[in-house]
């Protein structure tokens, strides 16, 4: 195994109970994990979704979703103008209220990671940056490596990596596993460059993989092998987020806590966009994780459009009438 | 840091416009009862009287049959099948159209949240009159063997069914009865429950706009002898009951010796097996659906937990952590997940058995759900260590208690379900398709939900194996039951 | 040359797959037509009732279990085993419906075709009564019939043979087992039919065949909280006498374990209790009925999800 911290190894040793690392051994303990019953998980997602909360932790609940975006661009035309803005948007959410907690973080593509370093520096708002030949990831391990090492090295905060779903789809675990532990490693070089580590999201892409007890199996490798955090989806492939892959997520990070004492996060990107559905999502991690993962550490949206429709909900609140949007500033 | 808190949600009580005082709904029209006896109907999650209902006597089934009769005789054996199909058509719009307020009434009479009057109940019920409409004019292809047919080649009607309901789903349970009724061209006489009339009594007020001719449908409310006075009536010719395998035994005594049709939809024991390759987070929602839904006043429920071994300790440890998220409270709350225990009476049944439990020596385990202080409340609760000969693992509760037992092999837990003179239904939940269908085959009741609980659906049918009862409803076989016999 | 002297046949009962005397030891005297005494046929107890519901009882798992294809074999093989006895047969239905041996013999050949109609439709039922219900939601939801149980069945007063097979034949086709009270002063044939099920395929326990005064056993049969159906043709009393059988108290004591009831045909209307008649059992039935009311529908949902 190519695993080169000890720490790693024995936890491999102890969660998988098998001293051989390979597809083999990862294949027996994945599919040993319990099966998702898909129409279950829809039920038991749809039922959460009826649940209404009170009034003042609605605001709340709007104020913690603001802070748990990850205000993201992830288009060819984006330039360093589209950036800047999005960070000036990232700082102040909304110009007529100060009370507006600021987002978790901006994500955009790697080559941009510098612009949002400046534009977003003592905002305390975090630069998250895709790497691994996002959104396909179909690029060697050197390739995806130095796409991680460029970002890191100008400053991203947060790394939000894709797995490589072919691999994994055709049962070469191992290799999935090994190209997050290479990554991870790569994010942890940033304690020698900023004094602290590169947080790593590890990106399933869902959509692709067609079944919850893939998502499950995903969920599960991507922590072993190192994750901070657990994400669905680039945005480029729908379906996206939806409410029973946060809900099967969500069922693996409160697992893994169970097993192993590690707090991972869970990052439902792409396809939430009305405050709605973001509070349909809080309760999700509220009833299935637990209020501890109610945290923009542990908790994230990768969103673009979500953040407005926050902010009119917030006005609304605020003001008691509708709020238009042309209030509000453009994310870009 | 606030934390997170679900509003209570109140669903609006406005949309129903409750009457001081009922009467009997009979030959089209309100009535006073002869003897003029009345009861009170009380909000079990606050003891309000909600509404003062007359008390039917001998005298006013007899009244009811007999307006019955005349409309069976007069209109509706003589209607064209198409057109009493439209009725049906036009009553489960009508059921659509009033939902919110069905939901709220049945909730405040019922004690159920509204969450499953308001996705359940009303839904279900108009779905049967739905799906019961379009056999009106079809029922010549209904596959209905050995009925007697008319000169077109129609099954016969029988003529006017006796029908006596239960407390638990009201609404539903109505609608199971009278939509097939009506469809196969009978009449009926309906007799709610004691506690809950009074969705039946604005299901009246359905059938005056929906201008169904007046008799066809008579609603005559009361306890027990007024139940016992409609199936004892000489003029019915079919009888229907949902409700306690006692009370079945009862009235099948009844009608022994007559020519009277008979079908009964009585109590159960099922028993939900749980493998040890089972999807565990879905299954423990089925576990949870299985036993608190409607506060498992449920026949079907699945009260008896049957758990393999080898990942008890796991599934009992998960389903006391996703007990502890439930929320008892107001029904009208649309974030109550478990509401009130109908009734007085059947809160100090659940009680007495719970006790009987814990002499017997299973281990009790109680969720933490604060409950209000007025009303009829009963947190959801567990049993271990439960043996299969101990009182709360044969008797049926009818309520939010779950039995938890184990075994090891697949014989064992089908021995295990089997043992009970009950067999209305059984869960199974393995991730191995030939293990379920091996177990289907096995389980000696009449539904078996694998990998999932408490489904129900009008084309699906539903009854018992054993002292469950018998006859199905639902689906082509349900119509069976209200055809006449060649 | 002196004539030689028969041996006169021994009527027994047919339990489990047997031939024992009563329990009790008691017999009684069966008499043809015209009230000559034919033989003495054993009486059969309380306890001999409760020993066939035992066995009855302990073969309902192996025969319900069996495939649909393998009962109809076996129940077909029994037809061919008739056939090689049409003669036996023939004689004692003349001797004890009092017909002519032309009539009698017609009897035995519908009796024979009535078995094998049913043989037919061992494997049919589930097909033209099972459904694949179109519920609304991602669920697949099947319904089959499945075979009741024990069935304690009165067997028709009058037709011994052919009312006998009618009865009988339905509720085995089913997937059920059966104890049957044969036609109480008309009993031989239905001792012959035991011993054609005993050198046939069907397994011990499956037929138990009862010989005996049918008021006396029927409410212990009615009662018995292991008998899961009762049917009542026999409550039906032979033509122009008196019923010597309740049948509305046999259906009351069923009540008490909820036991599924087929009551006696009978003339009178709807609602109001009435007079068993025995039906003309050479009328082809109509359908799958009788096979049917000895049989529960299960319904299967699953899910359907990837």
């Amino acid at each position: 195994m190519t695993a080169t911290t000890p720490a790693l190894t024995d936890r491999v040793r102890d969660v998988l109970g098998s001293t051989t690392l390979d597809d083999a051994s990862l294949r027996r303990w994945l599919h040993g994990l319990p099966g998702v019953d898909e129409v279950g998980a829809h039920g038991r997602a749809a039922m959460l979704g009826t649940r209404s909360i009170k009034t003042t932790s609605k605001a709340w609940a709007l104020d913690l979703a603001v802070s748990m975006v990850d205000l993201t661009t992830l288009e060819g035309a984006d330039s360093f103008g589209t950036v800047r803005s999005l960070c000036a948007k990232a700082r102040v959410p909304d110009a007529d209220d100060p009370a507006c907690p600021k987002v978790a973080a901006v994500c955009v593509y790697n080559d941009l990671v510098p612009v949002a370093v400046e534009a977003l520096a003592g905002s305390g708002v975090k630069v998250a940056a895709v790497t691994t030949a996002f959104p396909s990831g179909r690029a060697s391990l050197a390739v995806k490596l130095a796409d991680t090492r460029d970002a890191v090295q100008a400053g991203a905060d947060e790394i939000d990596m894709v797995i490589d779903r072919g691999a994994f789809l055709s049962g070469r675990y191992l290799k999935v596993f090994e190209e997050i532990v290479a990554v991870r490693e790569v994010c942890d070089e940033a304690v020698a460059l900023h004094g602290r580590r590169a947080h790593l999201k590890v990106i399933l892409e869902t959509g692709e993989l067609s079944t919850y007890d893939n998502v499950r199996r995903a969920s599960w490798l991507a922590m072993l092998a190192g994750g901070d955090f657990i994400k669905t989806s680039t945005g480029k492939v729908s379906p996206a987020a939806t409410l029973p892959v946060t809900l099967v997520m969500l069922e693996a990070v409160r697992d893994w806590a169970a097993l192993t004492g590690e707090i991972i996060g869970v990052k439902p990107a792409g396809g939430i966009r009305t405050a709605k559905d973001a509070i349909k999502h809080l309760v999700l991690v509220h009833e299935t994780a637990g209020e501890r993962w109610l945290d923009p550490d542990l908790f994230r949206f990768g969103a673009s459009s979500l953040l407005n429709d926050l902010l009119l909900q917030r006005r609304r609140m605020r003001t008691g009438v509708y709020a238009s949007p042309d209030r509000l500033t453009l994310a870009t | 840091m606030p934390t997170f808190e679900y509003a209570p949600a109140p669903e609006s009580r406005a949309v129903v416009d409750l009457q001081p005082s009922y009467g009997l709904f009979i030959g089209g029209e309100f009535v006073d009862p002869v003897d003029g006896t009345s009861m009170k109907t009380v909000n079990p999650a606050t003891e309000e009287v909600l509404s003062e209902v007359a008390v039917g006597g001998a005298a006013d089934v007899d009244r009811a049959v007999k307006a019955a009769r005349r409309a069976y005789e007069r209109t509706w054996s003589r209607m064209p099948a198409a057109e009493r199909g439209k009725y049906l058509f036009r009553i489960a719009r009508i059921l659509q159209e009033r939902g919110r307020e069905l939901a709220v009434l049945e909730s405040l009479d019922n004690g159920k949240p509204i969450r499953e009057s308001r996705d359940v109940d009303v839904p279900l019920a108009a779905a049967h009159f739905f799906y019961h409409a379009g056999w009106a004019d079809k029922l010549a292809w209904a596959g209905l063997h050995g009925a007697a047919l008319g000169p077109d080649g129609v099954p016969l009607p029988l003529g006017v069914a006796g029908q006596v309901i239960p407390w638990n789903f009201p609404l539903l349970m109505l609608a199971w009865k009278v939509a097939p009724a009506l469809a196969t061209g009978n009449t009926v006489v309906l007799k709610p429950a004691e506690t809950t009339p009074l969705t039946a009594l604005l299901f009246a007020d359905i059938c005056r706009q929906a201008d169904l001719p007046p008799g066809v449908v008579n609603i005559v409310t009361g306890a027990g002898a007024t139940g016992a006075a409609l199936v004892g009536h000489p003029d019915v010719d079919k009888v229907a009951f949902t409700g306690s395998t006692a009370v079945g035994r009862e009235i099948a005594r009844t009608v022994a010796g007559s020519r009277k049709k008979l079908t009964l939809e009585l109590g159960g024991k099922a028993a939900n097996i749980v493998f040890d390759d089972a999807a565990i987070d879905e299954t423990v929602e089925g576990i949870v659906d299985g036993i608190f839904f409607n506060q498992g006043h449920v026949c079907c429920a699945g009260s008896r937990l049957l758990v393999q071994e080898t990942i008890a300790e796991e599934v009992v440890g998960r389903l006391q952590q996703r007990m502890s998220q439930l929320r008892v409270g107001d029904p009208l709350d649309k974030n109550t997940d478990v509401g009130a225990v109908n009734s007085a009476e059947q809160l100090q049944r659940i009680t007495d058995l719970a006790a009987v439990g814990d002499a017997e020596g299973a281990q009790r385990w109680t969720a933490p759900c604060p409950l209000p202080e007025n009303g009829f409340w009963f947190s959801p609760t567990l049993f271990t260590n439960v043996s299969p000969a101990h009182t709360i693992a044969r008797d049926e509760i009818f309520g939010p208690v779950l039995s938890v037992m184990t075994f090891r092999t697949p014989s064992e837990a089908v021995t295990k379900a089997n043992t009970t003179p009950y067999g209305l239904s059984a869960g199974i939940w393995t991730e191995k398709g030939s293990r379920i269908l091996w177990m289907a085959d096995r389980l000696r009741a009449g539904v078996v939900w694998a990998n999932t609980f408490n489904r129900f659906d009008p084309t699906s049918p539903f009854g018992g194996y054993k002292e469950s009862g018998y006859g199905r409803e639902g689906g082509r076989h349900g119509l069976a039951a209200y055809v006449k016999e060649a | 040359m002196a004539a030689r002297l028969d041996v006169r046949k021994t009527y027994k009962l047919y339990v489990g797959g047997k031939f024992p005397r009563s329990e009790s030891g008691r017999s009684y005297e069966v008499t043809d037509a015209k009230g000559r005494f034919v033989a003495n046929a054993a009486k059969a107890s309380r306890k001999d009732a409760r020993d066939a519901v035992l066995a009855a009882r302990a073969a309902f798992a192996g025969w319900s279990g069996a495939t649909a294809y393998n009962r109809g074999q076996v129940l077909y093989r029994v037809a061919e085993v008739m056939e090689g006895r049409h003669a036996q047969f023939a004689e004692e239905v003349a001797r004890a419906e009092g017909l002519t041996a032309a009539k009698a013999r017609a009897v035995v050949d519908a009796a024979i075709d009535r078995w094998v109609w049913y043989a037919g439709w061992t494997d049919k039922v589930a097909q033209v009564v099972g459904a694949a219900n179109p519920v609304a939601g991602p669920y697949f939801n099947l319904s089959v019939p499945e075979p009741t149980g024990v069935v304690a069945v009165l067997a028709p007063q009058a037709s011994s043979l052919l009312g006998l097979v009618s009865v009988v034949a339905p509720v085995v086709a089913g997937g059920s087992t059966c104890v049957v009270l044969a036609s109480e002063r008309r009993p031989l044939p239905a001792v012959v039919l035991g011993e054609v099920l005993a050198t046939s395929d069907v397994p011990g326990g499956v037929v138990n065949l009862l010989t005996g005064v049918t008021a006396e056993t029927a409410p212990w049969l009615a009662s018995h909280e292991d008998v899961d159906a009762l049917d009542l043709a026999g409550a039906a009393p032979l033509p122009g006498e008196d019923p010597t059988v309740d049948w509305g108290a046999l259906e009351a004591a069923a009540a008490a374990t909820l036991t599924r009831v087929v009551r006696p045909a009978g003339s009178g209307a709807s609602g109001e209790a009435d007079g068993a008649v025995e039906p003309d059992w050479t009328v082809l039935p109509d359908g799958p009925r009788r096979v049917l009311a000895f049989m529960e529908t299960k319904t299967v949902w699953h899910p359907k999800g990837r």
